[in-house]
């Protein structure tokens, strides 16, 4: 765990760039994190994307699949993967607030 | 007085165990128990994964449905086609009703071949195999007598799958296996994952980290498979990263029956939204559901059925005495992963708590040890399978605690 800083925002992180404390969380920390990601502005289709997330998450207690947010968030795979490219899952869920995808073990 | 309707759909471990703590404690003046099931064939499904490596023959696995059902359960077999829920019955293929006061659905999941373009193309069932259903992996064994080695790879598709330490337990023995045979240097063994890692707990990982470079197994994470290539044998992603495979062991997307669809009660994959602590139905009060037809945050296990079990039949009888429904499951699983050469771990965990290291089901004492490697665990993982059919199948209490207990586990007391 760590202390990072996005574009002057200062946050707590786990080790793997995932926010620790989901209160700390800001649609101005999720453009400074989107920056670092390489994502030089946050669109209107990656707001979509990541308001299901959060929405979805707060609802189930886990972040939606790729599947999931492929048929219910009105945005399909292909274009999740152009929206945050090299891996969508891990990439919008840092952006977002939320923890990374998880198995069991 | 005609008697109320006990429906169960499901005669898998769910479906069993239940069909028998309902005839123990229900008063069968009261209650007809019905059981359906399109299969007279019961699958000890934990053995699958020792079948291809020969260790269980295919008929090791198998027995008969209606041996371990209890008497007082009327057993029919036939195909469910839909739940009226409006009209509380259960409508099969052949256009029989049967109308319940009460509906358990326990149908379980099933590999989804089509959910992968190119997954049933030439390849499948030459190079490409499954091992999570009786047919598969029976295939599969047969390919493994012959075969004499390339690019092993085992990929999985997509979360949630039944059983998910299974992929990790294939490639253990898989590298003990083409090592005994003295081919291992021809066979490189790559697990592709949709997942960050082969292990996403943190203290797992600390633990297991090293485990599958130790063995030589190559690892690709974050690979979420979009279609089989089978001209060039290659597995190919959403965004067109592609993986050479000679022979690959797939283990496809999992979905819930078909039923949860043709009634309009299931979620993207067919599983019924299930109140995670009653696992009462989230839709309907008088539907529960049990085993991995829910879709509860649990991992989808027998081991999750049984301790769901032990709640259940608690919360089942306090509702149809009209009281609230006091018992809660707390997401508890406890599972064996055997790592080759005759070891095995075991991890025990629930909802909100990682596996720990610790001892179970004594703590301190054991006799086995959690997230350790132990030849007492790859023993209590074979011995289990005469625990399944002659006790847990027929809803006996076993000496274990339906909520996970933290007796005896190691926490790290500074965390960072």
């Amino acid at each position: 765990m760590a202390t990072k800083n996005y574009s002057g925002i200062e946050v707590e992180v786990d080790d793997d760039g995932h926010l620790v404390d989901r209160s700390t969380w800001s649609k101005e920390l999720a453009e400074a994190i989107a920056k670092d990601e390489g994502i030089e502005a946050l669109t209107d289709k990656h707001w979509t994307v990541l308001e299901f997330m959060r929405k979805v998450y707060d609802e189930e207690g886990s972040a939606p699949s790729m599947r999931k947010i492929n048929k219910q968030s009105g945005v399909n795979t292909k274009e999740l993967y152009s929206l945050f490219p090299d891996g969508p899952a891990k990439k919008a869920a840092r952006i977002a607030g939320l923890p990374k995808p998880k198995g069991c073990i | 007085m005609e008697k109320k309707n006990f429906v169960i759909l499901g005669a898998g471990t769910a479906g069993t165990m239940m069909a028998n703590k309902l005839a123990g404690r229900l008063e069968t003046s009261e209650w007809k128990i019905t059981v359906i099931d399109r299969d007279e064939k019961h699958y000890y499904q934990p053995g699958f994964l020792f079948i291809p490596f020969g260790t269980y023959k295919p008929e090791d696995v198998v027995k008969n449905k209606r041996d371990f059902l209890p008497k007082e359960a009327e057993f029919l077999i036939g195909e469910i086609e839909k739940i009226e829920t409006e009209k509380n019955q259960v409508i099969l293929k052949d256009e029989k009703k049967i109308s319940y006061d009460i509906l358990l659905i326990s149908t379980g999941c099933d590999i989804s071949l089509n959910e992968t373009e190119g997954l049933k193309g030439e390849l499948w069932q030459k190079d490409i195999f499954d091992f999570y259903t009786f047919d598969g992996a029976s295939k599969l064994a047969e390919k493994f007598k012959t075969w004499e080695g390339g690019r092993l790879v085992l990929n999985v598709a997509e979360m949630p799958i039944k059983c998910p330490v299974a992929p990790l337990e294939f490639l253990f023995l898989a590298d003990e296996f083409f090592t005994k045979k003295g081919i291992r240097d021809k066979v490189e063994i790559h697990y592709v994952t949709p997942l960050p890692g082969a292990f996403t707990k943190p203290k797992a990982s600390k633990v297991l980290g090293n485990l599958l470079q130790e063995k030589g197994i190559k690892l690709t994470t974050e690979f979420d498979i979009g279609s089989v290539d089978n001209e060039k044998k290659q597995i190919v992603s959403y965004d067109d990263k592609r993986i050479d495979f000679d022979l690959l062991v797939m283990i496809p997307t999992n979905m819930g029956d078909k039923v949860a669809e043709n009634s309009g009660l299931g979620d993207e994959l067919n599983y019924i939204p299930t109140e995670k602590h009653t696992l009462q139905s989230k839709d309907h009060k008088n539907i529960f559901v049990a085993g991995d037809a829910t879709n509860l945050p649990s991992s989808k296990a027998g081991a999750v059925a049984h301790f769901e079990a032990d709640i259940l039949i608690e919360n089942i009888l306090q509702f149809i005495r009209g009281e609230e429904m006091t018992h809660k499951f707390d997401g508890h699983a406890n599972c064996f992963i055997e790592s080759g050469f005759g070891k095995a771990f075991l991890i025990d965990f629930n909802y909100d708590t990682e596996p720990l290291p610790g001892k179970f089901p004594l703590p301190f004492v054991g006799p086995f040890d959690l997230l350790k490697e132990s030849r007492v665990n790859h023993f209590g993982k074979h011995m289990f399978r005469w625990v399944y059919w002659n006790m847990l199948l027929l809803g006996t209490d076993l000496p274990v605690s339906s909520a996970m207990s933290m007796a005896g586990k190691e926490i790290d007391k500074s965390e960072d």
